[in-house]
């Protein structure tokens, strides 16, 4: 895309299809289907944090009165260790069953061991109570420190560590080991003038999407079960649910619900394979509701993750080398982001030498799940941490560092590829111009500055449009709509067809009414299922010139398309697209035009945030008083929805950087798994969240589309952990900047 | 529990006369936003719900130059626009404004907060200040309880199961008196309070201290009525000095534990630093008053 497109819809500020049945309580969510007959399903959790199940007996429970099935692992049919698409990645389907319903062991406090449907809630939450286990109660390894122990307890004693030449002789919690590299890091630090080195922590947080997982199931023994369901990828809850049911994927069909909330954390199933064994082995419809204490100890949270990290700078302010050793947590099973942190801590910056260590480390938490740029934000808050502290070694401003050493297109990433076009150099410099840098600080205010980089995905999506009889048409996606998605691909659609948005209904279709498409995630939707749309709509705008030129006996290639209407070049005539659909009868049938990509190129978005704080140096108590963030959007579809995402991700980055986090005790039990208490910022606790949105095309979309969803919420931890750092005088290393740990900071300067 | 039976009696006697029944446990309503939550535990305990909005005098309040009477199930919506109120006990107001949300506090009110009895209750500290009387009444009469030997525990009051909080009164303070209440939480609302602070101080015209009263909340199974950091205060001019000595007399009197919402050391040096600032607020006040 050389030249600036002009555009009819894109970039304007429409009012979003969603939003009616959102705000008048008509949309329908995973909690919402009833079905005639329908029974009630609950679970049994684990008290202990690591146990061995030594005997499990329902016989009691399946006794009583009002009872309709029970399910324990036993139900699931033999699950292999092939890896199967769930959600963001290729996950060991072994472990996927063992996470939905324990077998031999438990792994953390509140992992499901076995499920009741009852004709009512009372009843299978008293027939949970008549279920008999035995445990051999275990050591729970509740960190990394612990995990990592050579002695420490093993919570699978078949697991050796990965990414060695040769395999361990003992098993381990460490489940692999990866390690990227380029350049010469020894060389490169004997060259600095200035070398900072340091470890840092984050915490286990959780989504904190505000919908709990849920569904309705029905089973059937003759053709089609159903599931609905909250997801972001309905197209991978069949995978994964046929998978550990053994049923062939055209058997069942999975509805995705309106959705209140994922993040990242709706791709992976918890409920739905127990509900469809619940309903297989009662013939009913069964409903299931996760309570929200059940959200936050048994779905999965983000990884905590500790670092170490080392930078050095030449006093010219040329970056010469950056190291750094990764340890995540997995929680239960193995699988964290530990390898994308690696790939993502130092890209932002165009340094030749690099190296990185990461750990992925089972521990006796719940199965971590993906959380907006899983891995990211906890590898390159620290790199951020590290970079803004040798700026101010170095006397040069922070802005000025990144800008001197950005990424930019033909940089060296250290994961393989050079970057192409991308708008890091672009978003620091609006950074250094916006009114928010240039206002002066207070006495007592702090500042921090972050970048941060997510690769964005692409990959498959499928989209039919299907025209009506009078010229209006219904969008058919696959993709759930998390961010107002739907908005984007009724403007796409409108700007290739000519039409008026109203005319153009976008909807979700279940898994039955279009093609495979990949979840909701990689920031990958508006960029891929928004390439399927165009394909789609062009494929329209193709037909309906070919029907005009029958109707006008002329050739299709005489037929132009302009403004909605089909236009004779060859003589005299014009015809809107509901004229033309209104003769489809007479032309040859209906028309519906599709659009199947599997789409490459990806542009990255890089992000840039600033952020001021006050500390009150009695409490510790945090405020963040101003906050700009800054990405580039390659181009910005639905402008709003964009700032939205922004302010989304730097809300949810800020609130790991000051109260988010898992409090466990010493038996590995969650003492705030609830909203009072996992304190997620409210809308008082932000200031307005400035956004800058910044345009650097991407050439390898239509309209030079980027992701937006994620890179957002990679720059909080470290521009509000260093900003609070600067306000109160100390280095912060450890988040969140909770009160009592600030406070300590404070004192502990004197 | 599961609540088989709704009582809305009409009078103090009426509702005296259901707390006697002995067929079930009964539950005494205010504004029900303890209770309801409470109705929905595992346990299926049938309960009967005595609602005491309908009976005369529970929703409303006096204020004279004896003082205030207050209706205990007044809900601190209502309570928080009374103006006169607001400009006698300022503190008192702001602690009830600090309850759950604005749709919360269309329903909760000064006496359930009492009663509920949470260590962490905002109401309790600015009362105890204020040197807030609980009027109870039971089947062998009334009787007078400060709020501060009100509480008695976690969840616990003094009150026998077939007496009734009638009224809260409080004395008019002297001229050249006021209050404040500050609590601490990590976030800006609808939390619960890590520490919390009530202080009333009289200042003479020449702006000496000549009566205080610091209570303190969410550091001890109870709220304490703190006389050491009161006296800190007493005979000075709420300076500097003092206002350290009364946060280190805070400090000292507390005994908190340490929970999910913040560790006992970290609750022991708050609650000092919010006497200081509720003590200096309330003199400033004092200061503006005739």
């Amino acid at each position: 895309m050389s030249e600036a497109k002009k555009f009819n819809f894109i970039g304007q500020r429409t009012i979003r299809p969603d939003g009616h049945d959102k705000v008048t309580g008509k949309a329908n969510y995973a909690a919402d289907l009833s079905l005639p007959g329908m029974i009630w399903g609950k679970i049994l959790r684990s008290p202990h944090a690591h146990a061995k199940i030594l005997k499990l007996d329902t016989s009691r429970a399946e006794a009583m009165s009002g009872v309709m099935s029970v399910a324990t692992f036993d139900d699931l049919p033999s699950v292999s260790n092939e890896a199967i698409q769930s959600g963001e990645g290729a996950i060991d389907s072994l472990d996927l069953g063992r996470n939905v319903l324990a077998r031999d062991k438990v792994l953390y406090h509140g992992h499901a061991i076995a499920a009741i449907a009852a004709k009512t809630v009372a009843i299978a939450e008293k027939a949970l109570e008549l279920i008999d286990v035995e445990y051999e109660v275990l050591t729970p390894v509740l960190d990394l420190h612990a995990a990592m122990k050579a002695d420490a307890p093993l919570l699978h004693e078949d697991m050796f560590t990965q990414g060695y030449p040769e395999q361990p002789e003992k098993p381990s919690n460490i489940a692999a080991r990866h390690e990227l590299k380029m350049g010469d890091v020894e060389a490169g630090f004997a060259e600095a003038d200035v070398i900072v080195e340091r470890d840092f922590v984050t915490p286990t947080v959780h989504q904190g999407y505000i919908e709990p997982h849920a569904c309705t199931v029905s089973y059937n023994t003759e053709g089609q079960s159903m599931v609905w369901c909250s997801t972001q990828g309905h197209f991978d809850v069949r995978a994964s649910t046929a998978k550990l049911l053994a049923m062939p994927l055209g058997n069942l069909k999975v509805i995705a619900s309106e959705i209140g909330g994922g993040f990242g954390g709706k791709t992976t199933v918890y409920l739905e394979p127990i509900a469809l064994i619940l309903s297989r082995k009662s013939g009913r419809p069964v409903k299931m509701m996760m309570d929200r204490d059940e959200v936050f100890r048994a779905s999965g949270p983000a990884s905590a993750a500790r670092l170490t990290v080392k930078v050095g700078g030449k006093k010219d302010g040329t970056i010469t080398a950056m190291q750094t050793s990764i340890a995540y947590e997995a929680g239960a099973f193995k699988g964290s982001p530990a390898m994308i942190g690696g790939m993502t801590a130092f890209t932002p910056y165009n340094c030749p030498n690099v190296y990185c260590e990461t750990f992925d480390v089972v521990v006796n938490k719940p199965k971590v799940a993906a959380y907006r740029a899983p891995g990211a934000p906890q590898a390159e808050f620290g790199a951020e941490m590290a970079v803004s502290e040798l700026a101010e070694k170095l006397g040069i401003d922070p802005v000025d560092l990144r800008l001197q050493n950005a990424a930019k297109e033909g940089t060296q990433t250290v994961y393989g590829p050079k970057l192409k076009a991308v708008g890091l150099v672009e978003c620091l410099e609006a950074a250094k111009n916006s009114p928010h840098y240039k206002t002066e600080l207070k006495e007592g205010e702090g500042r921090g500055i972050a970048s941060g980089f997510w690769f964005n995905i692409g990959g498959q999506s499928s989209v039919t449009i299907n025209m009506n009889p009078d010229g209006t048409g219904t969008i058919v996606e696959g993709s759930p709509d998390i961010g107002g998605s739907r908005a984007s691909m009724q403007m796409m659609a409108s700007e290739e067809l000519g039409i008026p948005l109203n005319d153009l209904k976008p909807i979700i279709g279940d898994t039955e009414s279009i093609p495979y498409n990949q979840s909701t995630g990689g920031s990958r939707t508006t960029f891929a299922t928004g390439m399927a749309v165009i394909e789609a709509a062009q494929d329209v705008v193709h037909q309906l010139k070919e029907r005009a030129a029958s109707l006008w006996n002329v050739t299709p290639d005489q037929v132009e398309w302009r403004d909605g209407s089909a236009i004779n070049t060859a003589g005299e005539g014009q015809m809107t697209c509901a004229e033309i659909c209104a003769k489809c009868e007479k032309t040859g049938g209906q028309i519906s035009g599709t659009g199947n990509v599997n789409a490459r190129g990806a542009g990255p978005s890089f992000a840039v945030h600033v952020c001021d704080t006050k500390v009150d140096m009695e409490t510790g108590k945090v405020d963040v008083i101003r906050y700009t963030a800054i990405q580039d959007a390659g181009k910005a579809i639905h402008p709003s929805y964009v700032e939205g995402q922004f302010q989304g991700g730097a809300a949810q980055g800020i609130g790991w950087a000051l109260n988010e986090e898992y409090v466990y005790n010493d038996d590995g039990v969650m003492e705030n798994a609830g909203f009072l208490d996992y304190r997620i910022p409210l809308a008082s606790d932000l200031p307005m969240i400035d956004t800058i949105i910044v345009e650097v095309p991407n050439n390898f979309h239509p309209y030079g589309v980027r992701g937006v969803g994620e890179s957002g919420i990679i720059p909080p931890l470290a521009a509000v952990g260093y900003s609070v750092g600067d306000a109160i005088g100390a280095n912060v290393s450890e988040l969140p900047c909770s009160p009592p740990r600030v406070l300590k900071l404070i004192q502990e300067k004197g | 529990m599961a609540v088989v039976d709704y009582q809305a009696p009409q009078s103090i006697e009426d509702a005296i006369g259901i707390l006697q029944k002995t067929d079930i446990k009964s539950k005494v309503m205010a504004g029900g936003t303890d209770l309801i939550i409470q109705t929905k535990s595992q346990t299926a305990d049938p309960v009967r719900v005595v609602d005491l909005k309908h009976i005369d005098g529970m929703m409303s309040y006096t204020l004279d130059d004896g003082g205030m009477s207050l209706g205990p199930a007044m809900s601190c919506a209502e309570f928080t626009t009374l103006d006169d109120v607001k400009a006698v006990y300022p503190g008192l107001s702001e602690s009830a404004y600090l309850i759950g949300s604005t749709q919360v506090q269309g329903r909760a009110s000064i006496g359930g907060n009492l009663c509920n009895a949470s260590p962490a209750a905002d109401t309790i500290p600015a009362l105890i200040a204020n040197g807030a009387q609980c009027v109870i009444e039971g089947n062998n009469g009334e009787r007078v309880v400060a709020v501060e030997d009100f509480v008695t525990g976690v969840a616990q009051n003094c009150m026998a199961s077939d007496e009734l909080l009638k009224r809260i009164s409080m004395p008019r303070p002297a001229p050249g008196t006021s209050d404040a209440y500050l609590r601490f939480i990590p976030r800006t609302e609808m939390d619960i309070a890590v520490a919390g602070a009530g202080v009333s101080v009289t200042l003479d015209s020449s702006g000496k201290c000549t009566a205080a009263r610091v209570a303190i909340g969410a550091v001890a199974v109870t709220a304490l009525l703190v006389r050491e950091a009161a006296e800190a205060l007493i005979g000075t001019a709420v300076d500097e000095q003092a206002l350290d000595a009364a946060a280190a007399a805070a400090s000292a009197a507390a005994k908190p534990i340490t929970d999910r919402r913040g560790t006992a050391e970290y609750r022991t040096h708050v609650v000092g630093v919010l006497v200081k600032r509720a003590a200096k607020i309330a003199a400033e006040r004092a200061r503006g008053v005739k």
